[in-house]
């Protein structure tokens, strides 16, 4: 039993071992891989996706580098470290807020895309891209 | 690096010549041993010659094949590939039990149980004969034959082509996993070059009996741009392309000039690029056979200069 599977979005353009370290990162902020899980395997993977097996064992190595997961020999890779924060709370409050801001964007009539437009420029100048 | 079995094929020099001329022309590459490598061309591009002369069906008429150091004409070569056809021959009177009760007699390293896996995993019944089998059925057992041998090397015609999507899709995720589980080199003919990206990582591309383009796909797809720009006068390929960059395939739609390039050095602001997909570059090289041929440092093998170089 795997505890996570992965979604191959062939038409992304992203590079499929790209998609599946982004996956993982995602399921580590959920809290959906936690630490001491185990990754599927890359025959796991090519059953259920079709992905090459160098594929998938060439995110496990960037994941790898990152410092997320650890292979063990003989047994699998493990997660080895959560991105999951553990202050829920702040970020119930936080979602909360949020929502009454895009409550009253919708009621001043900003769309969808001015919405999205607003919230990533003030993105981009909080968390310039490192 | 080059101990003799780190290589799953070195073909030199292969050609075949039939009385209506030569199916398969001078093919000189090599795939390393743990690639699942997808063998790609039109028709008649001399795809199932160069099948043939691996598995020992066809008599090479010049240069030489090795199967993991082993040359072909060896019999002791029978061990390591197993090939499955196209039309997946097994004796229709058979039931699935005796069929694998064949590949248990015939072969040496039978593995009866992972045979057996392949077949209960699909739901396949022992008992069935394989004429009342389906496509997929078929196909799912003839897999198992061929797994159940042990091959180091795995060559396979056109698996895929006669199944419906999910039988494919099922039967992909089959041969990738047992694969990946025995470390299996894959080497599959396929027109279906979409299926064909994930799947593998390794490409040799035949077009006219000539091997056009052989490597690694994270090396060969990233050395193209797809650039579109404004057309010059004379619908010829602009001064600047021809210059620097090998053109693989041009195109002028009104003002508009689009080519799939490798480029040679930075492009000038005039063009916009994309990075094209390997779908995209398989059919650009499949619809312009006078393109420059592309073989990276690692598939590439010398018919002869360095043929002691590797022992």
């Amino acid at each position: 039993m795997s505890v996570v599977e992965f979604r191959i979005d062939r038409r992304s353009g992203v590079a499929t071992y790209l998609q599946i370290v982004q996956q993982v990162q995602q399921a580590l902020r959920l809290g959906i891989l936690v630490e001491g899980d185990r990754l599927p395997t890359a025959a796991q993977v090519a059953a259920t996706t079709k992905v090459n097996p160098n594929t998938t064992l060439k995110a496990y190595r960037e994941l790898e580098r990152e410092g997320l997961v650890e292979p063990r020999p003989g047994l699998g890779t493990f997660v080895s470290r959560t991105l999951a924060r553990p202050d829920s709370a702040a970020d119930a409050l936080l979602r909360e807020e949020l929502r009454s801001w895009m409550e009253r964007a919708q009621r001043e009539g900003l769309d969808r895309e001015d919405v999205q437009a607003l919230v990533n420029s003030v993105l981009q100048e909080r968390y310039a891209q490192g | 690096m080059s101990e003799p079995n780190s290589w799953a094929v070195e073909a030199r020099g292969l050609g075949k010549k039939y009385r209506r001329g030569w199916a398969l022309e001078d093919c000189s590459f090599r795939l390393p041993a743990g690639h699942i490598c997808a063998l790609v061309g039109p028709n008649g591009a001399g795809k199932s010659t160069f099948l043939g002369t691996a598995t020992r069906l066809v008599q090479p008429t010049t240069g030489s094949l090795k199967l993991f150091g082993v040359p072909v004409g060896d019999p002791a070569v029978l061990e390591r590939f197993a090939f499955l056809a196209q039309d997946k021959p097994l004796y229709p009177r058979f039931t699935v039990a005796e069929i694998l009760r064949l590949g248990r007699e015939l072969n040496p390293r039978w593995d009866q149980a992972l045979a057996e896996r392949i077949v209960r995993s699909g739901n396949v019944p022992f008992t069935a004969r394989i004429g009342t089998l389906s496509g997929g059925q078929r196909t799912r057992v003839a897999f198992a034959l061929a797994f159940g041998k042990r091959p180091e090397l795995l060559l396979l015609d056109e698996p895929m082509s006669d199944l419906d999507p999910l039988a494919r899709h099922e039967l992909s995720g089959l041969l990738m996993a047992e694969a990946a589980e025995h470390g299996t080199t894959v080497l599959m003919s396929s027109h279906m070059l979409s299926e064909m990206e994930d799947m593998c990582d390794y490409l040799v591309v035949l077009a006219e009996g000539r091997l056009r383009m052989a490597g690694q796909t994270e090396e060969l797809v990233p050395a193209h741009m797809l650039v579109t720009g404004v057309a010059g006068g004379d619908s010829g390929v602009p001064d600047e392309l021809l210059r620097q960059h090998t053109v693989v395939e041009s195109r002028v739609t009104g003002r508009q000039f689009s080519a799939l390039i490798r480029p040679g050095g930075p492009l000038s602001d005039s063009w916009e690029a994309l990075v094209p997909s390997m779908e995209e570059v398989l059919l650009a090289y499949l619809r312009s056979p006078e393109a420059p041929v592309l073989i990276t440092d690692e598939a590439r093998i010398d018919s002869d200069a360095t043929k002691e170089a590797a022992a």
